[in-house]
Order: C-alpha cells, then sequence, then structure tokens
C-alpha cells in the first residue's frame, strides 16, 4: 500500500509499504477513505519530537471503512464505516474508567520510555514517535487499529466523511479547551491561534457559554475566519497581544485563556529570539512564548487552558505570576472518546458544521506538498484532507 | 552445636525480627531499603522456616550467612510495584500457574511444572544459547504472595517474590516484585548479565507491565510486524 513516511526534518515521503495486518485479538484493519494533517504533526515535521525513525508512517486523524476484525472484536464487522479517535486506549484500565481516555496505561509500547521523560506513560497514540508506542497512523491506504472494540465509532448514515473527519481530534480537542476554561456566563476567553484547534477552541467557548471571545494570530486567512464565528480578534504583528487584551477587557484581562499554539510559537521581541536560539540547539525544546504571555494577561483567579502541544521543557515560566494571580492551568492530550458521541451529535443537529476549516482536498501522493504548504501557511492552507482512494473528478468535486 | 547457638540471638529478638520482615514485604514501604544488607534468599527462606533466621532452611552457619551478605555487592537486586485494576485473587491465580509467566515475561523460553513446589525454567541466553535451573516455591500464601528461590546446583543463583495487596482507593491491586540474583564470575556471569538486560529494574518493570495489560486490556500492546517505509 501507499503511506506517508517520516524520513527527516521537513522529510516525508509517500513509500510503497507493506499492508498492516492484525496483529493482536483486538485489532481491526480500517480502509482508509479521508485522513487529515494536524498541527501536532508539523512537530514531527520540523524534527521537534524526539524518537521519531526513518520510515515512521504519519497520521493521526483518519477514518474509513472496517475491512479486517480480529477474533474478539465485537462492536464493528466488515462494511462499517468509522472514524477513530487519535489516542489509542484499552476500555479497563484506572484511567479508561474515569474517562481519562488518553492517559490510558495499557497502549503505549514503549510505557518504559515515556517513564523516563515524564515519570510516568501517557497511551500510545496513532504515527506520534516511538516515545507515545510507535503506532503506524492513518496517512496511508489502510492502518491497524488496536482496540477498536473501544476507539471507532460508527458513522451514521447521512453524514459525509467530511462532516465527522475532526471528530477523531481537533473538534474534541478545541472542546476540551473549552471544557478545560470551565466557563462561566459572562466570562471572557482569549485564545491564542487561529489553526484548527483555534478555530474549535472558539466555536466551542461560545457553545460553552463565552460572553467574548477574544482571538490572537497573524495570518489574515485565520483571522478572518475567527471573525466569522463571531470573535474579536488581534493580530500580534500589529500590536502587543498582551496590551491589547487587557485594553479589551477594562483593565481585567481575559477570564479563560487558552495556549492553542504549543511549542511553535511564532513570536517578535528578544524573548522569541531567546527561544529560537534555544530551540534551535535543543537546549529548550519548546517556544513557550504564548504560555508566558497567557499567564501574564489572565485576570488573577482566572483559567489557563493548554491543548497546544509541548513536548519536554520550556524556559522562563512566569511562575511568580501564575502563583501570585493565583490561576488555575490544565492541559493534556484530549480524551477523545469522552467526547465523540455528544459532538457527534452537535453535528447531527446543526450547531456546528466543521466542514468550514477544511481549505484544501488532495490525494495521498500530494502528501510532501500538503505538509509544507500547511507548514508555511502558503496557498490560505488551513486544514488539508487526504483521500487516499478518491478519483480525480472526486476530489475536485468535493472542493467545490 | 553448642558454639553455634553462643553466637545467635535470644529466640525472642528473632521473632521479633521475622515479624519485622513479614511486614516490610506485606506493607507499603521500599522493601529492599528495609532489608538493606540482609540477602532476600536468607529472608525468604527464614519466613517460610518460622524461625530459622540465621541458619536458614539449609541449616547455613550464622558465618555463611555473613558470607551470603557480603557477597550482596555483587547482587542485582531489583524491585517494582504496578498496580492493576482486578482481584488480587485472580491475579494470584494467574501467576500461581508458572507456566503462564513466559506469556508476559521476554526472556523466558518456557517454565514447566514438576510438582507443587518445584519448577524447571528455561531462559534465552544471548547467541542463540539458553540457560536452565530448577526452582523451588518456599513460601506460597494463597492471594496474597508467592516467594521462590533456585536450587543449590542452579547456573545463576536466584531468588525473589510476587505481593499481592489490594490498594489504596478502587484501584484493585499492587503486585511487588522484588528479585535477587547472584551473577557467577566469568564467561558464563556476563552472558546471564546481558539475559536480566543492561537495566534488570527497566526489565522486570517492562514485565510487570505487559502482566498488567494482559490482565486488565487482554492482551499485550504491540507494533512488532507493521509496516514501515523503506
Ligand atoms: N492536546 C491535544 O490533544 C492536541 C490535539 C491536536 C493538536 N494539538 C496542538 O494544538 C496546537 C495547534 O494545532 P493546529 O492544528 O491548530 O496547528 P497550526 O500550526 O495550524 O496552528 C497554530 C497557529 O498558531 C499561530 N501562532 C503562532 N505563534 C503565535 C503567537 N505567538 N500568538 C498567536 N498565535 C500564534 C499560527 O500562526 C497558527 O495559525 C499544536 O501545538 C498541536 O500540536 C493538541
Ligand atoms: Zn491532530
Ligand atoms: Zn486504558
Amino acid at each position: 500500500m501507499k503511506a506517508v513516511c517520516w524520513h527527516g526534518s521537513q522529510d516525508v515521503r509517500v513509500d510503497t509499504v507493506p499492508d498492516p495486518k492484525i496483529l493482536n485479538p483486538h485489532d481491526a484493519i480500517i480502509k482508509v477513505t479521508s485522513t487529515a494533517i494536524c498541527g501536532s504533526d508539523l512537530h514531527l515535521y520540523d524534527g521537534y519530537i524526539p524518537t521519531m525513525q526513518s520510515g515512521d508512517i504519519l497520521g493521526h486523524e483518519f477514518m474509513g471503512e472496517v475491512v479486517e476484525t480480529g477474533p474478539e472484536v465485537t462492536n464493528l464487522k466488515q462494511g462499517d464505516r468509522v472514524v477513530v479517535p487519535f489516542t489509542i486506549s484499552c476500555g479497563n484500565c484506572f484511567f479508561c474508567n474515569r474517562d481519562l481516555w488518553s492517559l490510558c496505561d495499557n497502549t503505549n509500547t514503549n510505557a518504559w520510555m515515556a517513564e523516563k521523560f515524564y515519570g510516568h506513560s501517557p497511551a500510545g497514540l496513532f504515527g506520534y514517535s516511538h516515545l507515545l508506542g510507535g503506532y503506524a497512523g492513518g496517512q496511508a491506504e489502510y492502518v491497524r487499529v488496536p482496540f477498536a472494540n473501544v476507539g471507532p465509532l460508527k458513522v451514521p448514515d447521512g453524514l459525509s466523511d467530511e462532516q465527522v473527519l475532526f471528530l477523531t481530534d481537533i473538534f474534541p480537542t478545541g472542546y476540551m479547551a473549552a471544557e478545560n476554561c470551565d466557563i462561566q456566563p459572562g466570562e471572557v476567553v482569549a485564545v491564542w491561534g487561529c489553526g484548527p484547534v483555534g478555530q474549535f477552541a472558539i466555536r466551542s467557548a461560545m457553545m460553552l457559554g463565552a460572553e467574548r471571545v477574544i482571538a490572537i494570530d497573524r495570518i489574515p486567512e485565520r483571522l478572518a475566519l475567527a471573525e466569522a464565528a463571531g470573535a474579536e480578534i488581534i493580530n500580534y504583528e500589529e500590536m502587543d497581544a498582551g496590551v491589547a487584551l487587557k485594553e479589551m477587557t477594562g483593565g481585567i484581562g481575559p477570564d479563560c485563556c487558552i495556549d492553542a499554539v504549543g511549542m511553535e510559537a511564532h513570536g517578535t521581541g528578544a524573548m522569541a529570539l531567546y527561544d529560537t536560539v534555544k530551540q534551535a540547539v535543543r537546549m529548550e525544546t519548546g517556544r513557550a512564548m504564548v504560555l508566558r504571555q497567557a499567564i501574564v494577561a489572565c485576570r488573577k483567579g482566572g483559567k489557563v487552558s493548554v491543548p497546544g502541544v509541548y513536548g519536554g521543557f520550556i524556559d522562563k515560566m512566569p511562575m511568580g505570576a501564575f502563583v501570585n494571580k493565583g490561576l488555575t492551568m490544565r492541559s493534556g492530550q484530549t480524551h477523545v472518546h469522552k467526547y465523540l458521541r455528544p459532538l457527534l451529535e452537535r453535528i447531527r443537529n446543526g450547531d456546528i458544521d466543521p466542514t468550514f476549516l477544511i481549505t484544501h482536498r488532495l490525494p495521498l501522493e500530494e502528501a510532501p506538498h500538503a505538509y509544507k504548504i500547511f507548514r508555511d501557511k502558503e496557498e490560505n492552507c488551513i486544514k488539508v484532507v487526504l483521500k487516499p482512494f478518491a478519483t480525480t473528478p472526486e476530489l475536485a468535486g468535493a472542493a467545490t | 552445636m553448642e558454639n553455634a547457638m553462643s553466637t545467635q540471638t535470644p529466640a525472642s529478638k528473632q521473632a521479633g525480627d521475622l515479624e519485622r520482615w513479614a511486614s516490610i514485604i506485606g506493607g507499603g514501604a521500599m522493601v529492599l531499603t528495609g532489608l538493606q544488607r540482609r540477602s532476600l534468599k536468607g529472608i525468604l527462606t527464614a519466613i517460610a522456616g518460622g524461625g530459622l533466621v540465621y541458619q536458614g532452611t539449609q541449616g547455613k552457619s550464622t558465618l555463611k550467612q555473613v558470607e551470603d551478605a557480603a557477597g550482596l555487592d555483587h547482587a542485582i537486586r531489583v524491585e517494582k510495584t504496578v498496580t492493576i485494576n482486578r482481584p488480587a485473587a485472580d491475579l494470584y491465580a494467574f501467576w500461581r500457574d508458572l507456566t503462564n509467566l513466559p506469556t508476559f515475561m521476554r526472556h523466558l523460553q518456557s517454565v514447566q511444572v514438576i510438582d507443587d513446589r518445584t519448577s524447571h525454567w528455561v531462559a534465552n541466553a544471548p547467541l542463540g544459547q539458553a540457560i536452565e535451573w530448577d526452582a523451588v516455591i518456599v513460601n506460597d500464601e494463597p492471594n496474597h504472595l508467592i516467594a521462590w528461590t533456585s536450587t543449590d546446583d542452579a547456573p545463576i543463583e536466584n531468588s525473589g517474590f510476587v505481593r499481592f495487596r489490594p490498594s489504596a482507593g478502587d484501584r484493585g491491586t499492587e503486585v511487588k516484585v522484588v528479585m535477587e540474583y547472584q551473577p557467577p564470575g566469568g564467561m558464563l556471569g556476563t552472558a546471564i548479565a546481558k539475559l536480566f538486560g543492561e537495566e534488570p529494574e527497566q526489565q522486570i518493570g517492562d514485565e510487570l507491565h505487559r502482566f498488567k495489560q494482559l490482565m486488565e486490556a487482554g492482551e499485550i500492546a504491540t507494533i512488532e510486524g507493521q509496516p514501515k517505509g523503506g
């Protein structure tokens, strides 16, 4: 089959590899009909996540059709159309039982490695380094899905791939980011980053009752999309986002601050230069401009929510501001399983139509190009969906 | 005998020590720290023997006990605990059928049960070799503890125990493994050191983790055999 493989920093290729096989009794094999590229993939693409190996198959946002099931798979059968959470969860451990699916104890094949880095191991993830299990990802024609009784959700008839694909990650991620703010009536939510995660965080904050949402980025088309959802916007290249937030909130600061950017934040000024240099020589693994700014901007007693991914260490954490302003911070890889059904319901009842995000529909072969334009924000790229089995007219048709 | 007796501690002190060790093994603290320079083998056999602490069940003299302790400089001692979301009885039952062990202990080829106490172990050694030994269960407390030690003719002296203890809250069972082995000198010693890995702590941790996966999730997570680009 064809698969998108990582070969090094900014080097992804479409390779021909063997088809996946059932390896464990709870496995299923899925024929991938749609798969997306995520901001998290860019951290791999840019070489900031350790323990990638040349040839690793990328991709954690995918859906498709069940073609084979292991002997202990009882929930699925051949031909079922499913979306698959990017987190792999066993369904039986302490964490799965408490809806903390991304913290599953039993799915990271390299738990010992993660324990060395983090003290404890989180769940295995599709296509996201050997530190997190080394599972082959879904930017491929076929993919093996472990614990198929637990993760995949059958898609009801009448919903297209594009309507439900983002249930695999970014819609739940934006939603959990907003939920982690525990938004109260009348509250103001600031969202750093208007990429896919930021866009869903903005819309989720509104669904969860935010009175105002202020979105921060510098890319015009992304800011425009945030504005279209009803957010007020700040272009951080035109003004200091921290100052602007204070002015826009009567000097109080936003009640809730969401870092939907993560460790590759882009910035201006001396601190940004400091981070860029340290990250380049690997003395610091994240450029934490946004997280620092969010903590300083947040109102006293406010809430900081961090869906943005950090892999290792950051410098100059403003712990003084955090402590003395009595802030609360919440984070995590998304507990996707918890959100699948409620958010599917939101799509069905018309609360949201996730297709607003898609700017590019491409065949799998064009993945190297797609990674590049998504990373460099060329061609107004916001979200790419790859369709491994679509014909050219289908891709053209879907784009209209 | 007269002579040996004179160097021993009074019986009441022995009983007190025994109680203390039993409670260390059954309790929540670090076992190896508690045992310090006592040999695990000595303690396990003593507890099993119900009081013959300083002579051990095999009738070792006090002097020999001290020598055992001195040898600990070369011993590899590991302690690892994992919490498994299953009742102790299930976990004990799976482990007590020693033939199940190779399903989650990668370095083992097979364990053959000879009788209720004795078993024969075959482990993979480097270069396609195998090493074999017999082990006896010296303590078997259903749903709580299994302790074993290798027989005297084993090429590698090893002892250990696995202990099952209900955990706080409704989290299931704390499973603790403590092991001690004495690699012999020379080539064989090097080979055996490899057998238990560069980092025995990590290897035992991995094995316990696989045991947990099997017990909780019904399978051991793997990526062996999945596709990869060239
Ligand atoms: N927690 C999870 O489970 C989870 C899941 C998916 C993605 N993520 C993470 O969320 C983050 C965003 O993902 P995405 O797909 O939206 O990525 P993306 O790269 O498309 O979006 C990031 C956006 O942040 C903007 N940005 C950069 N620096 C900024 C700054 N200083 N201030 C304001 N905006 C800035 C960029 O212009 C870009 O629009 C990534 O770190 C990704 O790894 C986390
Ligand atoms: Zn993603
Ligand atoms: Zn689990």
